[in-house]
C-alpha cells in the first residue's frame, strides 16, 4: 500500500512536471520570436517595414519593405482559396453524404495520403509538370508563377479544408435531415437547404484553417512561384512569398546583423497572422460542439 | 444494531445548485437500506458521497459530516475508502477486459501477486454474485460479449472482489429485463448476511421486496424513513404516500 | 427543374469534383515510381553521392533524415504524451488550463518556417548547438509537441468516463487507473496520431533548413552534434540549385521519400481502422 503510493506520486509529479515543459517550451517560441523580431523595429520602423514596396536587404542602404512580399503570399493565397474552397467542400459533401460507405473509406484514406506527402515532393512534382504546362497553355515567359503556386497550394490545402468541413457536416443532427427527407424534399434539397447552413460555422472553421495551411507554406511556394520580390501585377506574374523569403535568404545572412533581425520579423509577422486565422477557426469550431 | 454510517447534517451543491439538504441518516449494519425518490432528489448525489466519486467533479462542495464506523470520511484515505465502500452502477459498466481479468483487477490493483490467491478470488466473487455457473468454461472471453444481467452482475462480482464492507447500488437494474433483475435481486438478499448494502433505485416495488428499511427523498431532502413495511403501508408524510401510490415520479 | 434530375446533376458533379482531388494524388505517385524506379539499386540506397551530386547514392541522407526524425520522436512522444495525460486528467478547469489549451491547438497551426527561426534561434544560437542532429531534433520536436499532444488528448478523452469511475470505486488509485485502464484504451489512437506525425516531420524541409540540414557531407554522422545531410532538404538541392541533374536521380530520392513517408502514414491508417472494427465500446 504504502509503496503504491510513492510511485503514484513520483510518476504524478513526472507528468506534471512534462506537462508543465512541454508547455513552456511551446510558449518560449513567441518569446524568442519576440525578441529578434523586436530588435529589429527598435531600429527600422513598423510602417516602413510593412507598407515598404523595396526588399533589398543586402544593399547600401538596406531596404526592408514587405509589402511585395505580403502581396505575394495574399495573392497566392487567394488564388488558391479560390480553387480550394468550392472544390473542397463540394469533396466534404462527396464523402459525408453521398458516397457509399466503402467508396468513402478508400477516399478519406487517398485525402489522408493526400496530406502527408512532403511538400518538397509536391514542390519537385509541381516543377517538372505543372509548371510547363502552365507556361504552354498561357502563352507565359515562365510558368514560375502566382497561378501555378496558387493551383499546387489549393492542392495542399484540399486535405485540411475536406476532412473539417466532413466532420462538421456529419455533426449535423440526423432529426434536422429526417424532418425534411420526411417532408419530401430530395436528398440534395436537404443538403443544400438543412445541412449546409447548419454546417456553415464548421465549414468556415475549415476554410479558415486550410487558408492558415496555406499561408505558411514554404517548400512548395519556394519552388514553384518564381521568387521575385516585386508587387505582382497579374496572377501570372512571379511572386516571392514571406515563407520563401525567409527560407531562401535565412542561410546566407550573417547571424545578428538586420538582414537577419529582418527575417525574424517577417517570422513574427506570419506568427502572428496565423495565430489570428487559428484562433478564429477554433471560435467557430467551439460553437459547432455547442 | 450498530451503526454502520451516519451522515450530520449534510448539505452539498454542484456548482450553485443545492442538491443534498440537511440530510441526517443513519445506515445500520447488514441492513439494505433502500433509497427512493424522483429522479433529481439526491438519492444518487448522496450515495456517490459516501465513496467520494462526487469529488471527482470541479465545482462540488459540501458541509456537514458523514461517517464510516465512527471516522470521518475526510480521515480516511479515497483509495481505502472506495476499497471498503464499492459501488455498483446504474448501467453494467464492465471494463473492457475478459471476465476473469475484470474480477481480478481490483486484487490484482491492491497488491496481490500470487495467481492462485486470486484465480481463489475470482471463483468465490463470482459464486457471491450467483455468476459462476454461467461463466464458468469462458471466463476468458471478454466482458462485453455477456448479456445486460450477466454483465451487471459481473460488476457486482468485481465489486465483492475487492472485499468492500459496504455496498453501493445506484440503480442497479434500470436497465435489465424481469428476469436479470430477479436473479440481481436474490444475491443482494444473499449479501447482506456478510455486507451492508445502500440501494438506490427508482423502482418502488423493488425497495419493497429487498430492503429493510427504506427512506424516501424529495428534492434534496429526506422526507421520511423507517421499517419498509412501515413506509409501505402506513406512511406518515402526505407526500410520501403520494409517490409510493405513483401520484407523480 | 425536377428535384430528381437536379438531384442527379449535383451528384455526378460533386461525385467528378472528388475526383480532382483525388487523381492528382495517384498520379504523383504513379508518375515518381515510373521515374524513379530505374534510379532504385544497391549503390544507390547505400552509397555517398558523387561528382556534384550528379552520381552516386544518397545513403548519407537516409541516414541523416532517421537520426534527426528518432532523436525527434523521443523527445516529443513522451513529452507530448505526458502533457496530454496532464492536460487531460490531472489539470483542474481554470482560466490557466483553458489558456493552454487554447494555445496549443493554435501552435499546430503556425507555419513550420517559423519554427524553423525558433529552432535557430534558441538551440542553434542561444544554446550554442550549432547545426546539428540535436538543433534539428529538437525543433522538429518542438513543431510536432501541440499535434502529439492534441491527438493524444483527443484519444483520452474518447475513453468514456464510466470506465476511470468503474475503476475508482475499486479503491484503485487514480494513476493505476490512468495506466492499466485509459492508456490501453487510448493506445490505439496515440499510437496512430504518433506515426502519423513521423510520416509529417520526416518529409518536413523549412525546419531544418538552417538547425540541421547540410548541403553536402561525404560521411555519416559521428555525434548528434554534427550537421547531416537530410532527404527532404538533399531532394530540393539536387531539384532546384544542381543544374544538369540526372533525371532519375531526382526521381529516385522523390522515391524514397515518398516511400518512407507514406508507408508510415498507410500503416497508421490501416491500424486505426483495424482498430475501429475491434473496438470494445
Amino acid at each position: 500500500m504504502f509503496s503504491r503510493k510513492v510511485t503514484d506520486s513520483i510518476i504524478e509529479k513526472l507528468i506534471f512536471a512534462s506537462g508543465i515543459a512541454a508547455i513552456l517550451l511551446v510558449s518560449l517560441i513567441f518569446f524568442f520570436l519576440l525578441r529578434e523580431g523586436l530588435g529589429f523595429f527598435s531600429e527600422y520602423s513598423i510602417k516602413d517595414f510593412i507598407t515598404g514596396h523595396f526588399w533589398y536587404p543586402t544593399s547600401k542602404p538596406a531596404a526592408f519593405g514587405i509589402l511585395s512580399l505580403i502581396m505575394g503570399s495574399l495573392f497566392v493565397t487567394l488564388g488558391a482559396a479560390v480553387i480550394a474552397v468550392p472544390v473542397g467542400v463540394m469533396a466534404a459533401f462527396y464523402i459525408s453524404e453521398v458516397a457509399p460507405v466503402s467508396v468513402r473509406d478508400v477516399l478519406k484514406s487517398g485525402i489522408e495520403l493526400l496530406a502527408a506527402i512532403p511538400s518538397v515532393v509536391i514542390g519537385f512534382i509541381g516543377m517538372v509538370t505543372l509548371v510547363p504546362l502552365v507556361r504552354v497553355m498561357f502563352d507565359i515567359p515562365t510558368g514560375l508563377s502566382a497561378f501555378s503556386g496558387s493551383l499546387m497550394l489549393a492542392f495542399m490545402a484540399m486535405p485540411t479544408i475536406v476532412s473539417i468541413s466532413e466532420d462538421a457536416i456529419r455533426s449535423v443532427p440526423w432529426t434536422y435531415k429526417e424532418a425534411a427527407l420526411s417532408l419530401g424534399a430530395t436528398k440534395w434539397q436537404t443538403m443544400y437547404r438543412i445541412v449546409l447552413p447548419a454546417a456553415a460555422p464548421g465549414i468556415l472553421a475549415a476554410v479558415m484553417l486550410g487558408i492558415g495551411r496555406v499561408i505558411g507554406e514554404t517548400m512548395a511556394v519556394m519552388m514553384i512561384t518564381g521568387n521575385a520580390a516585386a508587387i505582382p501585377e497579374s496572377i501570372f506574374d512571379p511572386v516571392r512569398t514571406m515563407t520563401a523569403t525567409i527560407a531562401a535568404e535565412m542561410g546566407e545572412t550573417v547571424k545578428g546583423s538586420m538582414h537577419y533581425k529582418g527575417l525574424f520579423a517577417i517570422g513574427l509577422v506570419l506568427f502572428v497572422i496565423t495565430f489570428i486565422i487559428n484562433f478564429i477557426a477554433d471560435t467557430f469550431l467551439n460553437r459547432v460542439k455547442k | 444494531m450498530v451503526d454502520k454510517i451516519i451522515a450530520k447534517d449534510l448539505n452539498c451543491w454542484f456548482g450553485k445548485a443545492c442538491s443534498v439538504k440537511g440530510l441526517n441518516l443513519s445506515v445500520h449494519s447488514n441492513e439494505i437500506l433502500g433509497i427512493i425518490g424522483p429522479s433529481n432528489s439526491g438519492k444518487t448525489t448522496f450515495l456517490r458521497m459516501i465513496n467520494r466519486l462526487n469529488e471527482l467533479s470541479n465545482n462540488f462542495k459540501y458541509d456537514g459530516s458523514l461517517m464510516l464506523d465512527g471516522v470521518d470520511l475526510k480521515q480516511i484515505d479515497t483509495e481505502t475508502l472506495r476499497k471498503r465502500c464499492g459501488m455498483v452502477f446504474a448501467l453494467p459498466l464492465p471494463l473492457p477486459m475478459s471476465i476473469y481479468e475484470n474480477v481480478g483487477y481490483g486484487p490484482l490493483r491492491h497488491g496481490i501477486k500470487s495467481k492462485k490467491y486470486i484465480d481463489e478470488i475470482v471463483e468465490k466473487s463470482l459464486k457471491a454474485a450467483s455468476l459462476w455457473d454461467e461463466v464458468k468454461d469462458r471466463l476468458d472471453s471478454s466482458a462485453m460479449k455477456l448479456s445486460g444481467g450477466q454483465q451487471q452482475r459481473l460488476c457486482i462480482a468485481r465489486t465483492l472482489a475487492v472485499e468492500p464492507e459496504v455496498i453501493l447500488y445506484d440503480e442497479p437494474c434500470s436497465g435489465l429485463d424481469p428476469i436479470s433483475t430477479a436473479k440481481v435481486e436474490e444475491a443482494m438478499v444473499e449479501l447482506k448476511k456478510k455486507y451492508t448494502i445502500i440501494l438506490v433505485t427508482n423502482n418502488v416495488k423493488q425497495a419493497s421486496r429487498v430492503s429493510d428499511r427504506t427512506a424516501f427523498f424529495l428534492m434534496g431532502e429526506m422526507v421520511e424513513i423507517g421499517k419498509t413495511a412501515d413506509i409501505f403501508l402506513s406512511p406518515k408524510d402526505k407526500r410520501t404516500e403520494g409517490y409510493i401510490m405513483g401520484r407523480y415520479g | 427543374m425536377n428535384p430528381k434530375l437536379a438531384q442527379k446533376i449535383a451528384f455526378s458533379l460533386l461525385f467528378l469534383v472528388t475526383l480532382i482531388i483525388i487523381l492528382p494524388v495517384l498520379m504523383i505517385v504513379f508518375v515518381i515510381v515510373k521515374e524513379g524506379a530505374s534510379a532504385i539499386t544497391w549503390e544507390f540506397l547505400f552509397t555517398a553521392p558523387k561528382d556534384g551530386m550528379r552520381a552516386g547514392g544518397i545513403f548519407p541522407a537516409i541516414i541523416g533524415t532517421l537520426s534527426i526524425v528518432l532523436c525527434a520522436v523521443a523527445v516529443t512522444l513522451p513529452m507530448g504524451v505526458m502533457a496530454a495525460i496532464y492536460l487531460n486528467e490531472y489539470a483542474k478547469e481554470n482560466l490557466l488550463t483553458r489558456i493552454i489549451k487554447l494555445s496549443i491547438v493554435n501552435l499546430a497551426g503556425v507555419p513550420s518556417v517559423v519554427y524553423g527561426l525558433f529552432g535557430l534561434a534558441v538551440f542553434v544560437m542561444f544554446l550554442k548547438m550549432g547545426v546539428s542532429i540535436i538543433a534539428g531534433a529538437l525543433t522538429l520536436s518542438i513543431m510536432e509537441l501541440p499535434v502529439i499532444i492534441t491527438t493524444s488528448r483527443n484519444a483520452l478523452n474518447s475513453v468514456p468516463q464510466s470506465f476511470r469511475e468503474a475503476s475508482l470505486s475499486l479503491g484503485v488509485s487514480k494513476w493505476q487507473t490512468i495506466r492499466h485502464v485509459v492508456l490501453p484504451n487510448a493506445l490505439p489512437g496515440i499510437m496512430t496520431g504518433a506515426i502519423l506525425s513521423i510520416a509529417r516531420i520526416s518529409g518536413e524541409t523549412a525546419p531544418i533548413l538552417f538547425t540541421a540540414a547540410a548541403f553536402y557531407v561525404p560521411h555519416l554522422p559521428r555525434s548528434i552534434f554534427d550537421q547531416v545531410m537530410a532527404l527532404p532538404y538533399h531532394l530540393y538541392i539536387i531539384s532546384t540549385q544542381i543544374p544538369n541533374m540526372p533525371k532519375n536521380i531526382t526521381y529516385g530520392t522523390a522515391l524514397v521519400l515518398l516511400v518512407l513517408v507514406l508507408a508510415m502514414s498507410v500503416s497508421a491508417i490501416s491500424m486505426r481502422i483495424y482498430f475501429r472494427k475491434k473496438k470494445k465500446w
